[in-house]
C-alpha cells in the first residue's frame, strides 16, 4: 500500500512536474548556494538554480529509466527464459549459455566501457545498457519456474487439443506466472533506478538532462557537501532511495495477493482435502 | 439394484477400431552408464467400436506409457499403432494429427492439474472446438460446448461454462475433462486413470458415464490399477505387469479364471468393506523392475510359483482359451480343465480368493 | 474401557475466509483409549483432516480452534503454549501425511532426516542416532542401507513407509495418520495397512486413522467415525458399523464399491455433492442427497442418537434420550 502511494506521488510528479515547481530547473537565474527557504524550498545549486525544481522535473527521467528499462528487461527475461525451458533441446542449451554468461558478466564495468564509447551518452544509452545486463537474472528465475510446469497435465492437454507452441506459451504458461513476472519486472525496475543513479553520477549520460543522477554528478563536482548545500546531494539521492524502496514495497505487496500462504493458509491444489 | 448389460461387443465386430502390434517404448535414463528402461515391450491391443477395453496393472506396469503412445505425445521405439487402418506414424500433417486427435482424445488422471486454472472452463472447451471444427460460427461452438458439458451432467451447462476450475469439485472437473473429449465427436476416449484421484463414493458416477457413453457408441481405453472397477465397467481386459502384457481375454472369463498369479494379486487385492482382507496379500507391491531387463519372466521374484525356466525364458501369451490368453510358463503347463478346478476350488474358502495357489 | 490417552470434547474448528466463517469440524467429541484403531472417514471436504489437525495442534490462521477441548494424558492441549506443544510432539504423539513427497525433506538423506528429528528431542549420540535409524527402518521392512538414499530414489510405498518409521522414533503412544495410502496403488495400499496393523500390535500405540475410503479401516479398526460436513453423522464398532451401517450416508459410502465377484449390479453412489460449509442446507445437512428423506428432515437438525451401541445422527434413529457422541 505504501509503495502504490509512493508510486502514485512519484508518478504525479513525472508527469506534471510543471504544476509543483514552475521555474525552469536548468536556468541560472538565481542566487546561488542558498539554504532552504520560502521561495526555495530546498535551495539552489552552485550554479544558481533551483533545487527543488530540479528535484521535482528530474523525477520524469529516472521513473522512465526504470519503468522503460525494466519493462524491457522483463520483456527479453521472459521471452528468453520461458521459450527456453517449454521448448527445450538445443535450444535451451543455446538460450541457457547466452543467458549464464550474461549474469556472469559484471555489469558496471559493462556498462562504462559501452556507455564510454558512445559519443553523446543520454538517456537512450543509458536504458539500453540496463536491459543487456539486466535481463538475465529474470530469465533464470522465469526458465525454471516453466521447467517445473513443462510437465503438467494441463499443458500436455493444450497440446493434445492441438495449440501451437506460441499459443501454449503465451496463453497457458504465461498467465499461470504473473506474480513471478510482475515481481521481476519490479525487481528490474529497481535494478534500473539505482544503475542509472549510479551511471550518471559517474558522468556517463547526458549531463545536461536534470535527473537525480545528474543533480548528484553536480552536486558532487561541486563540492555541494562541502560547501553548505547539502539538500543539493541529499535530494536526489532520497528520492532515488524512496523509488526504489516503492518498488521494492509493490513487490511485497504483489506477493500477497497472489501468495495466500503468506497471508493465511490454503490448501494446494492436489490437496484432496481443502 | 438391475444387472448391468456388457455390450457384447468384440467378437462380432470386423476389423478393429485401434490395433497395436508389437508396441514397444524404451526410455533412456541418464547417468554414465546409460541405462534403458522398457517401458512398454512388445504390446498387442486391440479395441472394437462400442467397447471399453481395460488396461490393469500398478504404477510401472506401463499403462500410462502405452497411452501417450497412443495419443501420439511422443512415437514408440518400435512397432505399430493403427487406426482404422491406417499406421499412426504416417499420420503426420497438422491436419491429419489434429482430426486423429479429435478422434482419439484422451481424459488426464488428476483434475487438479488438467486444467488451466487461470482460465474458465468454457475458455478450453471453445479453444479445442476452434481447433478441431473451425467451420463452426461462435453461436455454434458455445452451443456445441454447452451440450457437451450437459451430457456429461454438468447442469446448467451455461453457468459451468463461466465458472474457474477452483469452484468446482474434484469429480466436477473429471466431467469437464469427459466434456471436452466429447466435444469432438470422438470414436475412441484414452481414459489415463480417470477416477483414481476422486473419493470412492464419486467414482461410481463418472464410471456410469462411460457405460453410459459406450452405448451411445464410443469406445474406451480405460486405464486403471483397480481392478473392481475394471470389471464394473469393461467388455475385455488387459493385464500389464513391467511393461508388458501378462493376460488378457474377456473381463468375466479373466476374473472369475485367472490364470497369471499377478492377476490374481490384484484380485486379493481389490477394496472392499464388506470383504475381510486377504490373507494372502503379503506382496508389498515393490515396483516392477523395468531397467536393462534380461530375460525372464519380470514377475518372478514376486511370484509364489516361480520354478527356474521362469529366470531364463521370457514366457509368451499362449491362449488358455477361446479370446483368453496368459503368458505364464507355470499356469500354462497344467491341463486346461484340471487348473480351472484348482482355482474354483481355491476360491470356495473366501479370505485367500483368487490367488490361485495349485494343489501340489 | 481402559482409561482414554485422547478425549476430545465438543471440539469446533473454525476457518476464517472472506465470505464469513465457515465451520468446518461441528462438536466433534469421542475417546480413544490405550492401543484403539480409530478410523474417521469421510468425502473430501467432511473435516477429516481439519480434525485430525487441529487434535495434533497443527492449525494455523485462518483455520483456528473455536470451542472445545482435546485432553491428552489429562493435559488440555488447546490452552498449551506452542513451546509445550513441541516438546509433546513426535515424542508422546506423532503424525503421517498424505504425502510423504510433501512431508519429506527433498534435498537431504532418510538417514539425515531421522538424525534431525531425534536431535531436535534432545538425542545427540550419533551411535544411539544410527541404531535407533536402524531400528524403525526395519520394523517397517525397509534395509538400513536406505538411510542414505534420498526420497526420490524410493518408490511411492517405500516413501510412506519411511513416514511411518519417522512417526515411530519415539515410541509414540498415539499416531494420526492423514490418507497415508492415497497416494498408492492397491497392492502397496494393502500391504501398508497390514503393516500398520502389525506394528500396532506389536508396539501397542493407538491410531486415528483418517480417510475416505472404508475399505481400508474396515478390517483394522476398533471404531469407525463417519462425518459429513463438519458433523459426526455415525459413530460404533467398526464390524456393526459395517454389517449395519445405519446412517443413509453410510450405507451410501458402503456400497460406492463395485465387487469383482458375483453378479454385476448397477450402482449408483451417492447423488450431488457435499455442501458447501458455508452455505449448509437447513436440517440435517445431508438431507439433499438423502434417498430416505422426511419432510422434517429440512427443518430441525438431528442429534446423535444411541441406538444398539452405536451413535447415529438420523431422525430415523430418534430416541428421547439423545445422547452426544461418548465412547
Amino acid at each position: 500500500m505504501a509503495g502504490l502511494i509512493l508510486l502514485v506521488v512519484f508518478a504525479f510528479m513525472a508527469i506534471a512536474p510543471g504544476l509543483i515547481a514552475p521555474d525552469n530547473p536548468s536556468a541560472e537565474i538565481f542566487a546561488p548556494g542558498l539554504g532552504p527557504s520560502g521561495a526555495h524550498l530546498l535551495g539552489t545549486t552552485s550554479y544558481g538554480q533551483d533545487i527543488f525544481s530540479q528535484f521535482i522535473w528530474g523525477t520524469r527521467v529516472s521513473l522512465l529509466i526504470a519503468l522503460v528499462a525494466g519493462l524491457f528487461a522483463t520483456a527479453l527475461a521472459v521471452g528468453i527464459g520461458v521459450s527456453a525451458a517449454y521448448l527445450g533441446g538445443l535450444l535451451d542449451g543455446f538460450l541457457s549459455l547466452l543467458t549464464d554468461v550474461f549474469l556472469v558478466i559484471p555489469p558496471f564495468p559493462l556498462v562504462v566501457v559501452i556507455a564510454a564509447y558512445s559519443k553523446n551518452g543520454g538517456t537512450t544509452i543509458i536504458i539500453a545498457v540496463l536491459v543487456v545486463t539486466g535481463w538475465s537474472y529474470g530469465a533464470r528465475q522465469l526458465r525454471a519456474q516453466t521447467l517445473s510446469l513443462r510437465n503438467r497435465d494441463f499443458l500436455i492437454a493444450a497440446k493434445l487439443r492441438g495449440e501451437r507452441n506460441w499459443r501454449i506459451i503465451a496463453s497457458e504458461i504465461l498467465p499461470t506466472m504473473t506474480s513471478l513476472i510482475v515481481a521481476s519486472f519490479l525487481g528490474a525496475a529497481v535494478y534500473a533506478v539505482l544503475a542509472a543513479a549510479g551511471l550518471q553520477f559517474i558522468g556517463l549520460g547526458n549531463v545536461n538532462t536534470e535527473s537525480w543522477g545528474t543533480m548528484l554528478y553536480w552536486a558532487q563536482n561541486n563540492e555541494a557537501l562541502e560547501a553548505g548545500s547539502p539538500l543539493w546531494a541529499m535530494a536526489p539521492g532520497i528520492g532515488i532511495a524512496l523509488l526504489g524502496a516503492a518498488f521494492a514495497l509493490l513487490n511485497y505487496a504483489f506477493d500477497e495477493i497472489n501468495n495466500p500462504a503468506l497471508r493465511s493458509v490454503r490448501g494446494k491444489h492436489g490437496h484432496r482435502n481443502s | 439394484m438391475r444387472e448391468i448389460e456388457t455390450s457384447g461387443a468384440g467378437e462380432s465386430n470386423g476389423s478393429p477400431l485401434l490395433e497395436t502390434r508389437a508396441l514397444t517404448r524404451h526410455f533412456r535414463i541418464g547417468g554414465l552408464r546409460g541405462q534403458t528402461l522398457h517401458a512398454v515391450d512388445d504390446v498387442d491391443l486391440v479395441v472394437h467400436e462400442r467397447e471399453i477395453v481395460a488396461v490393469v496393472g500398478e504404477s510401472g506396469s506401463g499403462k500410462s506409457t502405452i497411452v501417450r503412445l497412443l495419443a501420439k505425445v511422443y512415437p514408440p521405439t518400435r512397432g505399430d499403432v493403427l487406426f482404422q487402418g491406417r499406421l499412426l506414424r504416417e499420420i503426420r500433417s497438422r491436419r491429419d494429427i489434429l482430426a486423429y486427435r479429435g478422434n482419439v482424445p484422451m481424459v488426464f488422471q488428476d483434475p487438479y492439474g488438467s486444467i488451466n486454472p487461470v482460465h474458465i472452463i468454457g475458455y478450453t472447451l471453445l479453444r479445442g472446438l476452434k481447433l478441431h471444427q473451425p467451420s463452426l460460427s461462435r453461436e455454434a461452438r458455445e452451443r456445441e460446448a454447452v451440450r457437451a458439458l450437459e451430457e456429461v451432467g454438468l447442469v446448467p451447462g451455461v453457468q459451468m461454462m463461466a465458472k474457474y476450475p477452483f469452484e468446482m469439485s474434484g469429480g466436477q472437473r473429471q466431467r469437464v475433462g469427459f466434456a471436452q473429449a466429447l466435444s469432438y465427436k470422438p470414436k475412441l476416449v484414452l481414459a489415463d486413470e480417470p477416477v483414481s484421484m476422486l473419493d470412492v463414493s464419486i467414482r461410481i458416477g463418472l464410471l456410469n458415464l462411460m457405460v453410459r457413453l459406450r452405448s451411445a457408441g464410443i469406445s474406451f481405453l480405460y486405464i486403471t490399477h483397480d481392478i473392481a472397477s475394471a470389471r464394473y465397467i469393461s467388455d475385455r481386459i488387459y493385464v500389464m505387469y513391467a511393461g508388458q502384457v501378462v493376460e488378457h481375454g474377456s473381463t468375466d472369463d479373466v476374473l472369475h479364471h485367472p490364470v497369471h498369479p499377478y492377476t490374481s494379486l490384484l484380485l486379493s487385492a481389490v477394496p472392499d468393506p464388506r470383504v475381510p482382507i486377504s490373507v494372502a496379500a503379503t506382496d508389498i507391491g515393490e515396483p516392477p523392475r523395468v531397467v536393462d531387463p534380461k530375460d525372464g519372466c519380470r514377475f518372478r521374484w514376486r511370484c509364489p510359483m516361480a520354478v527356474e525356466t521362469c529366470s531364463y525364458v521370457t514366457p509368451k501369451l499362449e491362449p488358455m482359451s477361446a479370446g483368453h490368453d496368459a503368458a505364464c510358463h507355470v499356469m500354462s503347463r497344467l491341463p486346461l480343465p484340471s487348473y480351472q478346478a484348482t482355482l474354483r476350488s481355491s476360491r470356495q474358502a473366501p479370505p485367500s480368493r483368487g490367488k490361485g495357489k495349485s494343489n501340489r | 474401557m481402559a482409561t482414554a490417552i485422547l478425549e476430545v470434547r465438543s471440539l469446533s474448528v473454525d476457518y476464517l475466509t472472506s465470505r464469513g466463517v465457515a465451520r468446518a469440524v461441528a462438536d466433534v467429541s469421542f475417546d480413544i483409549g490405550k492401543g484403539e484403531f480409530l478410523g474417521i472417514v469421510g468425502e473430501s471436504g467432511c473435516g477429516k483432516s481439519t480434525l485430525l489437525f487441529a487434535i495434533a495442534q497443527l492449525l494455523s490462521p485462518p483455520a483456528e480452534v473455536a470451542s472445545g477441548t482435546v485432553l491428552f494424558k489429562g493435559l488440555n492441549m488447546v490452552r498449551m503454549s506452542e513451546k509445550e506443544v513441541r516438546a509433546m510432539r513426535w515424542r508422546d504423539y506423532s503424525v503421517v501425511m498424505q504425502s510423504a513427497m510433501n512431508a519429506l525433506n527433498p534435498v537431504t538423506t532418510v538417514g539425515a532426516q531421522f538424525a534431525d528429528a531425534m536431535r531436535a528431542h534432545g538425542h545427540r549420540n550419533k551411535a544411539n542416532i544410527r541404531e535407533r535409524s536402524r531400528e524403525v527402518l526395519s520394523l517397517v521392512g525397509i534395509d538400513a542401507v536406505h538411510l542414505k538414499s534420498f526420497t526420490h530414489q524410493l518408490s511411492g510405498g517405500m516413501r510412506q513407509r519411511v513416514m511411518i518409521a519417522m512417526a515411530l522414533l519415539f515410541s509414540p503412544e498415539l499416531i494420526l495418520m492423514d490418507e497415508p495410502t492415497s497416494a498408492l496403488d492397491v497392492v502397496a495400499q494393502r500391504s501398508l495397512m497390514m503393516q500398520v496393523k502389525d506394528l500396532q500390535r506389536r508396539l501397542g500405540f493407538a491410531v486415528i486413522f483418517v480417510t475416505h475410503d472404508m475399505s481400508l479401516v474396515s478390517n483394522f479398526s476398533d471404531h469407525v467415525m463417519v462425518m459429513y460436513a463438519g458433523a459426526v453423522v455415525e459413530f460404533g464398532v467398526t464390524r456393526q458399523i459395517f454389517d449395519e451401517g445405519r446412517h443413509p450416508y453410510t450405507q451410501g459410502l458402503l456400497e460406492a464399491y463395485p465387487s469383482v465377484y458375483g453378479t454385476k449390479l448397477h450402482l449408483e453412489g451417492i447423488p450431488g455433492s457435499p455442501p458447501d460449509i458455508l452455505d449448509l442446507p437447513a436440517g440435517c445437512y445431508f438431507h439433499p442427497r438423502c434417498q430416505k428423506v422426511m419432510p422434517r428432515c429440512a427443518i430441525t437438525r438431528p442429534e446423535l442418537y444411541a441406538v444398539d451401541g452405536e451413535h447415529v445422527r438420523c431422525f430415523l434413529y430418534e430416541t428421547t434420550e439423545g445422547a452426544c457422541a461418548r465412547d
